[in-house]
């Protein structure tokens, strides 16, 4: 039975400060069907709220990505970027996600932990010792990840300066030549270093990347430098949000750190919670073309329409998480969609819960009495909410 | 007569993190049940998207066997 649709309401829920999820989620949620939405860009697409409808959307392959080119994308931000490996669907995804895949394994990850755990260790000694207050951003949540992926991926830490403006436009709603403007700079960076990786390899992934290239020829030259662009934006951005956004919810309702310095071990538990309790985006992820017509919560999705899946609200239904806006920090079965699901899934989702988890730990460790010195400044454009500054004390 | 060789294909779910990453690439082959993934048919004829399943999954939970030698996830 179609169901009659009025006009689409205007999209993103979610205020870009604060960490709020909006109350219109489970007033739709709680109604039949799905709801009309329309983006201040592209086409107006369904939005599906419920964590069965999410899981449906993303991991049937009748929903596609790739079907973004041929169409106007519904989106936030003016210009459009690229996804590189985000915007195929299989095979083409199968290809370029198993050149990567397999440097991000639990396993490999595990390795890689000692490391880590040094490097946020160090990090938060060195906040400990030059004495309060600190901007946590600025001397921890950013610098953590953004050296592991530099590392991992063999991109100059010193760098950081020039490709961290270019990184935050990716995933933010300025103005469509600025965006592309960093873009162009971003790859252009890419390119020189990739150069430079062909002239004198190293043990790291862009070398990896290249020799799949070069030997096997598993990957174009674009899709090379996309990728190696895709991995740095990626694989700091959101968990740097996080870091802060974590240590804000703690702080605010959970009396701060000291209780995970006398029980470490309940550590990745927490961590899995506050993956499921942050809404990190204003919006929902990156939408799907229906290959033909499905059926979804209720609504038939004909064949070419979009719909996005918000997995911050799917992260809240009350039909899957009991008290879903209780921060429970040793929820059990906690199977939330914040790294997506499906062919999409977060492929750097074993290296993002190994960072949150060393990073906690760190902090709890050697600053168990750490507390907020002032207001939280929210970034205001950006599609990953977080602190823009967060300075704290101890 | 030769033998047809058969993979035999076993996931691990303790491992498994339910991604749905192997499902959605071949429902034939795996359901998510519970929310995490096992394989249906444990003997399947030689099928690569079934190797393709075993390298994408991020717990490496998946593995494929040809009469007992490890033939996926590939290195
Ligand atoms: C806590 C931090 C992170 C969160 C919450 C997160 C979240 C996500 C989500 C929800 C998706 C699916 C997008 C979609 O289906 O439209 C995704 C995809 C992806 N993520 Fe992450 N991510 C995080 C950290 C990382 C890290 C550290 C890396 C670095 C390797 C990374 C690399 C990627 C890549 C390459 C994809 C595209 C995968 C594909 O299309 O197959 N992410 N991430
Ligand atoms: S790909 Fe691996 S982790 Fe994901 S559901 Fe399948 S077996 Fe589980």
């Amino acid at each position: 039975m179609p169901v009659p649709v009025g006009d689409p309401v205007a999209y993103p829920f979610n205020e870009a400060a604060g960490l709020e999820l909006s109350a219109r989620y489970a007033r739709a949620q709680r109604a039949d069907g799905l709801e009309r939405v329309r983006l201040p860009y592209g086409e107006p697409a369904w939005l599906v709220t419920r964590y069965a409808d999410a899981r449906l959307v993303l991991g049937d392959p009748r929903f596609s990505r790739a079907a973004c080119t041929a169409h106007d994308e519904p989106r936030e931000q003016p210009g459009r970027v690229t996804a590189g490996i985000g915007a195929t669907d299989p095979p083409d995804h199968t290809r370029l996600r198993g050149l990567v895949a397999k440097a991000f394994t639990v396993q490999r990850m595990e390795r890689l932990r000692p490391g880590i755990r040094a490097l946020a260790e160090g990090l938060a000694q060195d906040m400990a010792d030059s004495g309060p207050p600190a901007d946590l951003v600025e001397s921890f949540a950013l610098p953590l990840p953004v050296a592991v992926i530099c590392r991992l991926l063999g991109v100059p830490e010193a760098d950081r300066a020039l490709f961290r403006a270019w990184s935050d436009d990716a995933v933010s709603s300025n103005a469509a030549e600025q965006v592309a403007a960093s873009m162009r700079e971003l790859s252009a960076y890419m390119v020189e270093l990739i150069a430079e990786h062909r002239a004198r390899p190293a043990d790291d992934l862009i070398t990896e990347l290249i020799e799949a290239r070069d030997v096997e020829e598993r990957l174009s030259e674009a899709e090379l430098v996309e990728q190696c662009m895709g991995l740095l934006i990626a694989g700091h951005e959101a968990t740097a949000m996080l870091i802060p956004n974590f240590v804000h919810l703690l702080l605010d309702r959970h009396g701060g750190l000291g209780w995970l310095r006398d029980d470490p071990d309940r550590i990745p538990a927490a961590v899995e919670e506050l993956l499921r309790f942050v809404p990190l985006r204003t919006g929902a992820l990156a939408a799907r073309w229906a290959t033909e017509d499905v059926e979804v919560g209720g609504v038939l999705v004909r064949a070419g329409e979009p719909v996005m899946v918000s997995v911050g609200a799917a992260n809240h239904d009350a039909r899957r998480f009991t008290t879903p806006d209780t921060l429970d920090l040793g929820r059990e079965g906690n199977r939330h969609v914040a790294f997506g699901h499906g062919v999409h899934h977060c492929v750097g989702a074993p290296l993002a819960r190994l960072e949150l988890q060393e990073a906690l730990r760190a902090l709890a460790l050697r600053m168990p009495s750490l507390h907020p010195a002032g207001e939280v400044v929210w970034k205001r454009r950006s599609l990953v909410r977080g602190p823009h500054t967060m300075s704290v004390g101890w | 007569m030769r033998a047809v060789p058969v993979w035999r294909t076993t996931v691990d779910r303790d491992r498994c993190m339910g991604s749905g990453v192997c499902v959605a690439l071949a429902a034939s082959l795996f359901v998510l049940d519970d929310e995490r993934s096992r394989a249906p048919v444990e003997f399947v004829a030689p099928d690569e998207t079934v190797l393709d399943a075993a390298d994408s999954c991020p717990a490496r939970a998946i593995t494929v066997t040809e009469n007992g030698r490890v033939i996926g996830p590939r290195d």
